[in-house]
C-alpha cells in the first residue's frame, strides 16, 4: 500500500504540502466516522432503554472504557511505527497482580507507590520487548507473541494459584476505583491525561513526528538520520508502561486478582486501534481515533446486554460491528484518496 | 503383634470419634444429615499406616490446596501416611504418569480429582489391579473405573440452596435474574435448569426469573452484564450468580453503584473473595461446599475401602471422623452434603 503511494509523495514540494493538508483532513474524517458510529450506538440503545444514559450508567460507560483507552493509546504509538505489541494483556496481568502483592506485603502503601510500581514493571517488560526488536532486529509480532506467553508464565508461577481479593486491598485504593470527581470517575481521568499527553507528543514533538516517518517507510527514515531502533525501543517501552498503569487501574476497578487478569485483552486493544483508524501497517492514525475506537468497543460491550441480545450472538455481533466500522473507514478513505487524486490530476 | 496394633488403633479411633463428635456438634450447619442409625453401619475400624495419596487436578490451585489439606488432616487422624502429587497444569492426560508412579509405589489409597472422565481410566484400573483403592473427588471418572466417587454436592442441592437463599432475601416475591459463566458450561446449565424447576414450586410462585445473562467468567464481561441486567430490569429484586468469578464481579460492581443494598445478590463464591462484600453489606449470604471437608471425606472413604469396611456398594455405611456417618448412594457415589452458607456470622472462620 505504502509503496503504491510513494511516487506521489516524491512529487514536487507544493503538491506535497497539499497532501499533508489532505491527510490531516483524512484523520479528522476518520475520527468523525467513529464518533458518528458511537453516537448512533448510544442513541439507538438509549431509545430502547432510557436508563442507558442515567448518571450511574454514564459512570459505568466511562469506567468500562478506561482500561481499554489507556492500552489503546500505548498500542497506537507502537502501531504507528509499523510494529505491534501483543504482550500488553500479559503485562497488565503481571502489573495488576504485583499491585495486589504490594498491598498484601505493605497494607499501608500509598497509592502513588502502587502506581509507580505498576508502571515500573511495565517499563521493564516493554524494555525487554523493545530491546529484542530494536537490537536483535526480530519482528515485533514474533517478539511480543513470545513475551505474551513468557510474561503470563511468570505471572502464573509467581501467583502459584493464589488469588488476591478485595478484602486484601486498602479501602483508599478501592475507593479510587469507584470515586467520581464532577461526574467523571477518577480512573477515567487517568485515561484522559494519558490520551492528551500522548496526543500532544505525537503531534508537536519532533520525535513524535519521527514515529510516523518510521511507520511510513522504515528504510527511508533510517536514511534520513532518524534513530529508528531507539524510537521503536521508546515506543515499546511506553506501551509497556501504559500496560503497567492499566494493570494498576484494573486492580483498583475489579478488586479480585489472579494470574489470569487481562487474558486476551490484547486482541480487543488491536481491534480498538484498527477501528479507530490507525493503519495497521503504520504511518498514519491518531491516539484520539484509537481512544474513540476503544470507547466504541467498550460501549458496544455495555450496550449489547442492555439491548438484551441473545448471548450466543453477542460475540458475532461485536465482530460484525468491527468489520462494519472498518468497512466504513475504508470507504471514507477510498473516497478521500479518489478526491485527492482527482484534484492532483486537475492541478497537473 | 497385629492384634495389639489393631487394638491400639481401635482405641485411638474411638477417642478421635469422641472428640470429633464433640466438635461436630458446635457447627451443625456443616454436618450433612446422613440418615440411618449409627450402630447398623460403620462397623470395623480403619487400619493404621495406610499410605494415602492425593492427586488433584493441578497442584498450586488454591481450591485443591485447601481440599488436600482437609485430606491430610483426616489421614493424620487415622495415622496413615499422607502425600500429595500432581501436575502443574490441568490437562486431560497429565495425571496418568502420576497414577502409574503411585501404583508402583504400592499406595493403599489414591484420591484423585479427574481432569478428564476417560483419559485416566486405564491408569486407574491398573492402580486397582495393583492393590490400591481409588476414590475420585470433586470431579469423577467414568463410574466403571474407580471404586468410589465423593461428590461435593448434587446439582439438585445447589439449585434448592440458591433459590432458597434469594427467596429469603427478597421476601419470596419479585423479579430475579441469573448471572452465569459461559453460555455452554455444562454444570451451570444443569443447575440453571434445576433452579427453574425449583422456582415452579408453590412457595416460589411469586418469584419471576426474567433472564439468564452470561459473564463468561471474565471480570469485565460480568461487570457489563450486571450493568445490563440492572438497566434492562429497573424493578429487579435480586441476582443469583452460581459461579465464583461472576458473583465476585457482580458484588464489586454493586458495592460501588447506586444499587448497593437495594438489589440482592447471592451465589456460589469463596469466603476470601466475598469477605469484603459481606462486611460492607453488599451481600448478605452466599454458598459453597467446604473444600476441606471434601478432601477429608475422600480420605476417610478411601481408608474405609482399604480397611475392608466398605466395598463401594450402594447402601453401605462408613464413618468419616468429625463429619459423621455416610451412606453410599447409587453408582458408588457419596455426597458431601448440602452447600455451606456463608454470612457475616461465620465468614471469618473460613480461609479459602
Amino acid at each position: 500500500m505504502t509503496t503504491a503511494t510513494k511516487p506521489a509523495q516524491g512529487a514536487s514540494p507544493p503538491r506535497a504540502r497539499g497532501d499533508v493538508r489532505g491527510a490531516r483532513r483524512l484523520f479528522v474524517i476518520r475520527e468523525l466516522g467513529i464518533a458518528l458510529a458511537l453516537v448512533l450506538l448510544v442513541a439507538v440503545t438509549t431509545i430502547s432503554n432510557s436508563r442507558f444514559l442515567s448518571a450511574q450508567s454514564r459512570k459505568d460507560l466511562m469506567l468500562g472504557a478506561t482500561i481499554l483507552v489507556v492500552l489503546a493509546v500505548g498500542q497506537t504509538i507502537v502501531v504507528i511505527t509499523r510494529n505491534v505489541d501483543l504482550s500488553v494483556g500479559s503485562v497488565l496481568g503481571l502489573s495488576a497482580f504485583a499491585t495486589g502483592k504490594l498491598f498484601l506485603a505493605m497494607p499501608d502503601a500509598p497509592i502513588v507507590l502502587a502506581i509507580l510500581a505498576g508502571v515500573g514493571l511495565g517499563v521493564l517488560c516493554g524494555a525487554v520487548n523493545g530491546a529484542l526488536i530494536a537490537i536483535a532486529r526480530v519482528p515485533a509480532l514474533v517478539v511480543t507473541l513470545g513475551t505474551l506467553y513468557v510474561f503470563r508464565g511468570l505471572d502464573y508461577s509467581w501467583a502459584a494459584g493464589q488469588q488476591i481479593n478485595a478484602a486484601d486491598m486498602p479501602s483508599g485504593f478501592k475507593r479510587m476505583g469507584t470515586a467520581v470527581v464532577l461526574g467523571v470517575p477518577v480512573l477515567a481521568l487517568f485515561a484522559v491525561a494519558v490520551l492528551l499527553i500522548a496526543g500532544f507528543y505525537l503531534r508537536s514533538y519532533r520525535s513524535g513526528r519521527e514515529m510516523y516517518a518510521i511507520g511510513s517507510d522504515p528504510d527511508a527514515a533510517r536514511l534520513s538520520g532518524i534513530p529508528v531502533g531507539w524510537r521503536v525501543f521508546t515506543a515499546m517501552t511506553v506501551s509497556g508502561a501504559l500496560a503497567g498503569l492499566a494493570g494498576v487501574l484494573y486492580a483498583a476497578r475489579f478488586g479480585t486478582l489472579d494470574a489470569a487478569a487481562g487474558t486476551s485483552i490484547e486482541l480487543n486493544v488491536v481491534a480498538a486501534v484498527v477501528v479507530g483508524g490507525v493503519a495497521i501497517f503504520g504511518g498514519s492514525g491518531s491516539v484520539y481515533g484509537a481512544a474513540l475506537g476503544a470507547v466504541l468497543l467498550s460501549t458496544m460491550g455495555a450496550a449489547l446486554p442492555v439491548l438484551r441480545i441473545d448471548p450466543f450472538w453477542q460475540q458475532a455481533v461485536v465482530g460484525s460491528l468491527i468489520l462494519a466500522a472498518i468497512g466504513l473507514d475504508r470507504a471514507l478513505t477510498a473516497r478521500i484518496a479518489r478526491r485527492l487524486r482527482g484534484r492532483r490530476a486537475r492541478g497537473a | 503383634m497385629r492384634a495389639i496394633r489393631n487394638g491400639v488403633s481401635l482405641l485411638t479411633l474411638s477417642a478421635l470419634l469422641l472428640t470429633a463428635a464433640a466438635c461436630a456438634s458446635d457447627d451443625g450447619g456443616d454436618t450433612p444429615a446422613a440418615g440411618g442409625d449409627a450402630s447398623a453401619g460403620a462397623s470395623g475400624e480403619i487400619k493404621e499406616g495406610l499410605s494415602v495419596a492425593f492427586l488433584p487436578k493441578q497442584v498450586n490451585n488454591p481450591y485443591f490446596t485447601v481440599s488436600d489439606n482437609g485430606g491430610k488432616a483426616a489421614v493424620e487422624e487415622f495415622k496413615g501416611e499422607y502425600k500429595e502429587v500432581g501436575p502443574s497444569e490441568a490437562s486431560a492426560s497429565s495425571q496418568v504418569s502420576y497414577l502409574n508412579t503411585l501404583t508402583q509405589q504400592g499406595s493403599d489409597v489414591i484420591a484423585v480429582s479427574a481432569n478428564d472422565p476417560n483419559a485416566i481410566c486405564g491408569a486407574v484400573k491398573q492402580a486397582r489391579q495393583g492393590g490400591a483403592k481409588v476414590v475420585t473427588f470433586d470431579s469423577d471418572t467414568n463410574k466403571d473405573c474407580r471404586d468410589l466417587f465423593v461428590n461435593q454436592v448434587t446439582a439438585q442441592g445447589i439449585a434448592e440452596n440458591q433459590v432458597k437463599l434469594i427467596s429469603d432475601q427478597i421476601g419470596g416475591a419479585g423479579k430475579i435474574a441469573i448471572l452465569s459463566a459461559t453460555a455452554n458450561a455444562t454444570n451451570q446449565n444443569a443447575w440453571i435448569e434445576l433452579m427453574k424447576t425449583e422456582l415452579k414450586k408453590s412457595e416460589y410462585s411469586k418469584i419471576e426469573l426474567v433472564t439468564v445473562a452470561y459473564g463468561n467468567d471474565d471480570d469485565q464481561k460480568s461487570f457489563q452484564e450486571t450493568q445490563g441486567l440492572l438497566s434492562s430490569y429497573p424493578d429487579l429484586k435480586g441476582i443469583i450468580s452460581p459461579t465464583t468469578v461472576g458473583v465476585a464481579a457482580a458484588a464489586r460492581y454493586l458495592s460501588g453503584s447506586q444499587y448497593k443494598g437495594k438489589v440482592v445478590l447471592t451465589g456460589l463464591g469463596t469466603p476470601n473473595q466475598m469477605r469484603e462484600f459481606v462486611k460492607d453489606g453488599t451481600v448478605k449470604n452466599f454458598a459453597l461446599w467446604n473444600p476441606a471437608d471434601l478432601g477429608y471425606l475422600a480420605a476417610y472413604a478411601g481408608a474405609a475401602l482399604a480397611s475392608g469396611i466398605i466395598t463401594g456398594k450402594e447402601g453401605e455405611k462408613f464413618t468419616a471422623g468429625k463429619l459423621g456417618e455416610y451412606t453410599i448412594g447409587p453408582d458408588s457415589v457419596v455426597v458431601l452434603g448440602p452447600p455451606t452458607v456463608f454470612d457475616a456470622s461465620n465468614i471469618d472462620q473460613f480461609d479459602f
